[in-house]
């Protein structure tokens, strides 16, 4: 494994050993939390919870995730038992616990790519800073980041900046780091909101369908968090996908990954199209970033068959990186069905 | 935005006034192509002396609408709809720019993070955006034999459409136009700066005008009705219809070859070599005068066998009248591990072209070195000489030897 590459200064050399170094405490899963899962010995969990009533007895057909039409009461609740149903704790904030502690600054790493139609609920991610906030951090040590403010705006949130409010503004405001991070086949600078304003990731990312990659879940969100995500789309992005969830930056950070599949899309990704989006009305948590993926991308394929679609595969797009993040040479996490534990939650 | 003048150029153009100096904006990229060092810019700045009522460059630019910030930058008028594409169904496109032919969904960029798709309408986010211009001797294209000891308005986008692990112009060539602070300049400010700077040509360099080819051919345009030339510094790796359309309106064109084997450009490049041999021959066949630029790069594409394929296909496909530059590799980039390329592997790399009969193969990025001149290839004297970017002596009149009148291809006069 490569780390970053040490372009001179003494201090660049100590932050480069620390980033190293904490992650390889993450992956050796020596820290007090609960760090990702690698999937070698041990079963990865899937937690899926659902709510056919999220948008009110009214929802139907096919349509936007518009907050509006989500009920904040209900999301929260379809958080807290999707959580739960990861950590099997009754209590949410004991699960939120395991994630983060006081003190540290939190990142919440949203998608707005498909504006307010297809990117991470805004009702969602408010209840992720809810049970934050109840696991006793403070509002303004969250900071809600994608790569562009306007994006975030467009997908509904409302920027904010300074202050003692929860963050939340893109990399545009702040940049990126002026050192590359490597792994594999890529070298990226990094948002400075996550090397700076992250002590902890949690990944929030929409599950989509990408004409490119096959699929677009919690992997391939962090593409979001580097300069230079253009470069790395051929060939089904892939292995450039799991190489960038492999620079120690990122994955030092991460902890948690809260898939928003309340709407959802099948095909012509990873922009909105109605015609191509459903409502599976659930949220989808993991700690393992290859389990997610793998859960994910067979949900849509279980909609693309209902609606007569080819497979990924048949269509020569399967999202075979997520094999990559899966082999000897990663390590992310398992994509073996067998090892992964899928727990429901949901309501009738 | 950065701008300045080399060393080399102020010396030539003293009544220029003071040096430039660079552009930067605050928390932004501090690295710009060829930037003076400090002592070069000292150096400059005192040959030149006070200013003499010239309007500095940056201050020209300056002009137009704040650039403090890139959040705050109008994007609006930097993005046309693009050339060279085609619409596909589902609101996806294919670009048939570059032979990379990227296929991109709505809202989602090619390859070069400069052309958008934008509800099933492509675009170029980066016409007259302009993030670096200086004023160069056209030597540091480098083009030998295309009018020395002219300068060149030399400008560049963002934006690249292959991802060189030694890129010397990364900061710029590798980030997305909103990353870096750029001056709106439309065509006709490009071609009114160069007359302005006694320029002979605009130059289109530092980072890949394959991407930029709609602003490229506009400020051509611009360029030739104001009696000015332009040259392009490419790395040739652009579809056949393109090429024609865009690099049809050069003067001169220089092609870096970046190696003689697929494998090196696809792992080191992530391109592919056909495509821009496929240019360079493209190239001969409309006559523009063509010089070669390769980039030594010890381990990677510095074997002989490579050198003698390299120059055994240029002499069966373009003829012996080419100019090859065989330049000296610095570490930078993603290539850092690497040393800096042994002068004696460059000098082999001569012997061996020369050897198969090429004409005019030059060693670049080593000054002061003797293969740096143009020698006359029947008697072997000294036509042009040269240390770096500067010219020495230049005897070639009417196109010939003036010894022994063996005509020397290039565009020696205006």
């Amino acid at each position: 494994m490569r780390f970053e590459r040490i372009t001179g200064s003494r201090r660049g050399f100590f932050k480069t050993c620390l980033a190293g170094a904490m992650a390889f405490v993450a992956g050796e899963g020596s820290s007090a939390f609960e760090t990702p899962r690698t999937g070698h010995g041990t079963r990865s969990r899937v937690s899926i919870a659902r709510d056919p009533l999220l948008r009110g007895s009214s929802a139907h057909g096919i349509g936007s995730k518009d907050s509006g039409s989500v009920d904040s009461k209900r999301i929260l609740n379809l958080l807290d038992r999707a959580v739960r149903g990861l950590f099997e704790d009754d209590d949410p904030v004991r699960s939120w616990s395991r994630i983060v502690r006081p003190g540290q600054a939190i990142g919440v790493k949203v998608n707005t790519l498909g504006g307010r139609g297809l990117s991470s609920n805004v009702l969602l991610v408010d209840a992720i800073c809810e049970r934050l906030q109840r696991a006793g951090i403070r509002a303004r040590d969250i900071v809600i980041w994608d790569r562009d403010t306007q994006e975030l705006e467009r997908a509904g949130f409302r920027i904010r900046q300074g202050g003692n409010e929860v963050q939340c503004f893109g990399t545009d405001r702040v940049g990126f780091e002026a050192q590359f991070s490597e792994f594999g086949s890529v070298g990226s600078q990094l948002s400075k909101i996550l090397t700076r304003r992250c002590d902890v990731l949690i990944n929030v990312p929409v599950l989509k369908d990408h004409d490119g990659a096959g699929v677009s879940i919690g992997l391939k969100n962090m593409y979001g968090a580097i300069h230079n995500p253009n470069k790395y789309h051929p060939d089904g992005c892939n292995p450039y996908v799991a190489d960038v969830n492999m620079l120690p930056e990122i994955r030092s950070r991460l902890r948690l990954h809260i898939c928003d599949a309340t709407a959802a899309c099948f095909d012509g990704g990873p922009a909105f199209k109605p015609e191509f989006t459903w409502q599976p009305n659930a949220v989808i948590v993991a700690q393992d970033p290859v389990a997610l993926d793998q859960t994910g991308w067979q949900m849509i394929e279980g909609k693309r068959s209902e609606r007569g679609l080819k497979t990924l595969a048949a269509e020569g797009r399967a999202p075979r990186y997520i094999e990559t993040a899966a082999d000897a040479e990663h390590r992310l996490g398992t994509n073996d069905m067998r090892q992964i534990v899928v727990v429901e939650k949901s309501l009738a | 935005m950065q701008i300045d003048m080399c060393s080399e150029a102020l010396a030539k153009a003293g009544e220029f006034g003071a040096c430039l100096g660079n552009l930067e904006e605050e928390g932004k990229s501090s690295k710009a192509p060829f930037t003076l060092d400090r002592r070069s810019f000292l150096k400059g700045a005192a040959s030149a002396g006070a200013a003499t009522g010239l309007i500095p460059l940056r201050q020209q630019l300056r002009a137009e609408p704040s650039l403090r910030s890139v959040a705050d930058q109008d994007d609006s008028r930097f993005i046309v709809e693009a050339h060279f594409y085609e619409k596909l169904p589902n609101k996806k496109i294919k670009c048939k720019l570059c032979p990379r032919e990227c296929t991109v969904g709505d809202r989602e960029r090619g390859y070069c993070g400069v052309r958008e798709n934008r509800g099933g309408t492509y675009y170029t986010l980066v016409h007259s955006r302009v993030c670096a211009a200086h004023v160069d001797p056209v030597e540091k294209k480098p083009l030998f034999h295309y009018l020395p000891g002219s300068l060149a308005f030399s400008l560049a986008t963002a934006g690249c459409n292959v991802n060189c692990k030694f890129c010397q112009n990364w900061d710029i060539s590798q980030s997305r136009p909103e990353q870096i602070d750029s001056v709106y300049t439309p065509p006709k400010k490009v071609a009114e700066l160069a007359a302005q700077w006694r320029c002979q040509s605009i130059a289109y360099t530092y980072s890949e005008p394959v991407v930029f080819s709609e602003f490229l051919m506009e400020a051509a345009d611009a360029g030739h009705e104001a009696g000015i030339r332009s040259v392009v510094v490419s790395n040739g790796y652009i579809q056949d219809e393109p090429l024609r359309a865009a690099y049809g309106k050069m003067d001169a064109v220089k092609i870096d070859l970046k190696a003689f084997n697929d494998s090196f450009y696809q792992k080191i490049v992530t391109g592919q070599l056909k495509p821009v041999l496929d240019t360079l021959v493209t190239l001969r066949k409309i006559g523009k005068w063509t010089e070669i630029v390769y980039l030594v790069i010890p381990t990677l594409n510095d074997s002989e066998p490579e050198f003698h394929g390299l120059a055994s296909w240029i002499k069966g496909n373009l003829g012996t009248d080419v100019p090859l530059h065989f330049t000296q590799f610095h570490p930078d980039y993603l290539l850092k591990n690497l040393p800096i390329t042994p002068i004696p592997t460059l000098e082999r790399a001569r012997e061996i072209a020369r050897a198969e009969g090429l004409h005019f193969v030059y060693i670049g990025n080593v000054p002061g070195h003797p293969a740096e001149n143009t020698y006359c290839p029947k008697c072997q004297r000294i036509l042009v000489e040269r240390r770096g970017f500067e010219i020495r002596q230049m005897v070639i009149r009417n196109g010939v030897c003036p010894t022994c009148k063996q005509a020397i291809p290039g565009v020696w006069h205006a």
